[in-house]
């Protein structure tokens, strides 16, 4: 029951300026994919078309095939939910406001059905213990989980991610990404990070001034010389020793 | 799946949310003996038997003496309207309160921010000072506070429009300006004008009051205000969603931009019409909607429920006060919700528990 996300030939342009340039780039059913690029290479740009914050200036995003455009707002919302990047919460919702208001794109719901969604999703991050506790005053590798349970009370087929693991320290980034592969649906996320990256995505897309310029399992993709041109370092893959993953150690490149 | 180790919630003091359905139950009962109150109380004297006894008899079309005409009239025809449009002012400024503070998502924000009352004033003064519009009598007052406040409303609406929508920092940028500018032109009348005696009036409008409140006023004002909670009530999890940040409020299929926009509507017509008929009373739309989230958290299905009762409540108390402490001097509304909702505000606030932005 996961569907599929296709973007095709997406463009955002803004005050004459591309920010996204033609991005296209295939998100299987069940799969877990990877953004990566340098700040400013539009990552983020491409997800606020694929969540509909933003109406991009041309291109499709289709989720099983169907345009995104055909269907009102809340009906993608069913199907699609998003971790944006955004940390403004002016308002002292607590954990189990914030994580009702993922039932909000569904219709002809009731009050009881809704509460036992919102417990599952909450006992599924391990967040239950802090539904009455202010969404202010929680950390930030706790706000990230409570976050994914608003998600996942979505109910939605497609998870969208932007930089899920920002500001969280190594135990909560690696936690976010298990949580989040363990979901089963099909995932988009935009990581800073190439070896966590690395190690937990099936396919993994590199973008550079708005364009895709590399698609493919990581160890693919990830090659030094590639590395090289978009980051501007100096990347050695070495093999993960238990999991095999490709990981990478960094230099600056040789000055020329 | 994942297991976090358990962990002792740790409620924050202050945070025990009240229930939200016996609290409004309990409001509604306290705004009718407030009504009451506001009926029974003035510097006419009448006894609160005789009160009772004229209000049951008008409820119920029974007869009356001859010599009971004239506290009949005092009861029906000038306490009772001025009660009841105190309780529809209070709730419709508590409501559109609630609605601002989440349209701009701040704090600071009040049914006044975008520049709604100043522009009123404009029209009202225009007809306090200048005496313009007389030929339409007892309405100049009412229809030209609302004539100039939806033309405020369009000014502020097309110089805070932007390609992206109205965005909450324009939109209070743009209000506050204008504001501004609305007031220089009121006190340019109110300096302009020759005769003291109006300056009075028009600084009575400007802080608003009820001393005018008139049957006429009530349906009007009334449908709009239930129309306009009505609403709000019907797009709460929506104002919950934009609460959180606009990207939020997309993913979760609430476009943002058409949100703010029906809200910008809705909260400028139901503040033009308040306004239109009490002036402009300060201090209930910014305060009321944070005394309710203190009371029933920041969830605007609960935070909807009780802040317009708890605004009426407030309104009917302090227009009754206004009328009572300087007996027979009337002093504007606005100076009384200011005075009694300052003190219990702060003390409510440092109570504890409390937080909006972050602390």
């Amino acid at each position: 029951m996961t569907v599929r996300l296709d973007i095709e030939g997406v463009t955002v342009e803004a005050a004459g300026a591309r920010l996204v340039d033609g991005m296209r780039l295939a998100v299987d059913s069940g799969a877990f994919v990877g953004l990566v690029g340098p700040n400013g290479s539009g990552k983020s740009t491409l997800l606020r078309c694929v969540y509909r914050a933003l109406r991009p200036d041309g291109g499709v995003v289709r989720l099983d095939g169907e345009d995104v455009r055909t269907m009102t707002p809340r009906a993608t919302a069913r199907v699609l939910a998003a971790l944006p990047q955004e940390s403004s919460a002016e308002f002292d919702f607590t954990v189990g406001e914030v994580v009702a208001m993922g039932r909000l794109p569904h219709r002809e719901r009731s009050a009881a059905a809704d509460r036992e969604i919102c417990a599952a999703a909450m006992d599924r991050t391990g967040v239950a213990h802090l539904a009455d506790r202010g969404f202010l005053t929680l950390s930030g590798g706790e706000r990230q989980r409570v976050l994914i349970a608003r998600a996942l009370a979505q109910q939605p087929r497609v998870l969208v991610l932007d930089e899920p693991t920002n500001h969280l320290d190594i135990a909560h980034q690696l936690d976010v990404l298990s949580l989040v592969r363990s979901s089963g649906l099909t995932v988009l996320a935009a990581l800073h990070d190439l070896n966590l990256a690395a190690a937990h995505c099936d396919v993994l897309y590199v973008v550079a001034d708005g364009r895709v310029v590399a698609g493919g399992a990581p160890h693919d993709v990830l090659r030094p010389a590639l590395l090289a041109e978009v980051f501007g370092v100096r990347a050695h893959p070495v093999r993960h020793p238990e999991t095999g993953a490709v990981q990478l150690l960094f230099d600056l490149l040789p000055p020329t | 799946m994942h297991r976090s180790p358990p962990r002792t919630p740790t409620a924050r003091p202050g945070s025990a949310r009240l229930p939200v359905g016996p609290l409004a139950v309990g409001l509604g009962l306290l705004l009718l003996v407030s009504l009451v109150c506001g009926v029974g109380l003035g510097a006419a004297g009448i006894g609160w038997g005789e009160v009772l006894r004229l209000l049951w008899a008008g409820l119920t079309g029974g007869s009356i003496e001859a010599r009971d005409v004239a506290a009949y009239t005092i009861v029906w025809e000038i306490r009772l309207p001025r009660a009841v449009l105190g309780a529809v002012a209070g709730a419709g400024l508590a409501a559109v309160g609630v609605a601002v503070q989440a349209m701009v998502r701040n704090a600071l924000a009040d049914p006044f921010v975008l520049g709604i009352s100043s522009g009123a004033a404009v029209g009202a003064n225009a007809v306090i000072l200048l005496g313009v519009f007389a030929g339409l009598g007892v309405w100049a007052l009412s229809l030209s506070a609302f004539a100039s406040a939806l033309a405020a409303t369009a000014l502020v609406y097309a110089m805070a429009r932007s390609p992206h929508g109205l965005t909450p920092l324009r939109l209070i940028l743009t209000g506050t300006a204008l504001a501004y500018g609305f007031q220089a032109l009121t006190t340019v009348m109110v300096f302009g004008a020759s005769r003291g005696e109006a300056a009075r009036t028009a600084m009575m409008w400007l802080l608003g009051s009820l001393g005018g409140a008139t049957w006429a006023q009530v349906p009007l004002a009334g449908a709009a205000v239930l129309a306009g909670w009505g609403w709000l009530r019907r797009r709460s999890e929506a104002l919950n969603a934009l609460a959180m940040g606009d990207e939020t409020s997309a993913a979760l299929g609430v476009r943002p931009s058409v949100l703010r926009r029906e809200l910008f509507l809705v909260t400028a017509a139901v503040t033009g019409t308040v306004v239109a008929v009490s002036g402009a009373i300060g201090f209930v739309g910014l305060m009321v909607p944070h005394v309710a989230r203190m009371l029933v958290g920041a969830d605007h299905r609960r935070v909807l429920a009780v802040a317009p009762l708890a605004g009426a409540v407030l309104l009917v108390w302090a227009d009754l006060l206004s009328r009572l402490v300087l007996a027979p001097v009337e002093l504007p509304v606005g100076v009384i919700t200011a005075v009694v909702g300052v003190p219990a505000f702060l003390l409510l606030m440092r109570r504890g528990g409390y937080a909006f932005g972050g602390r």
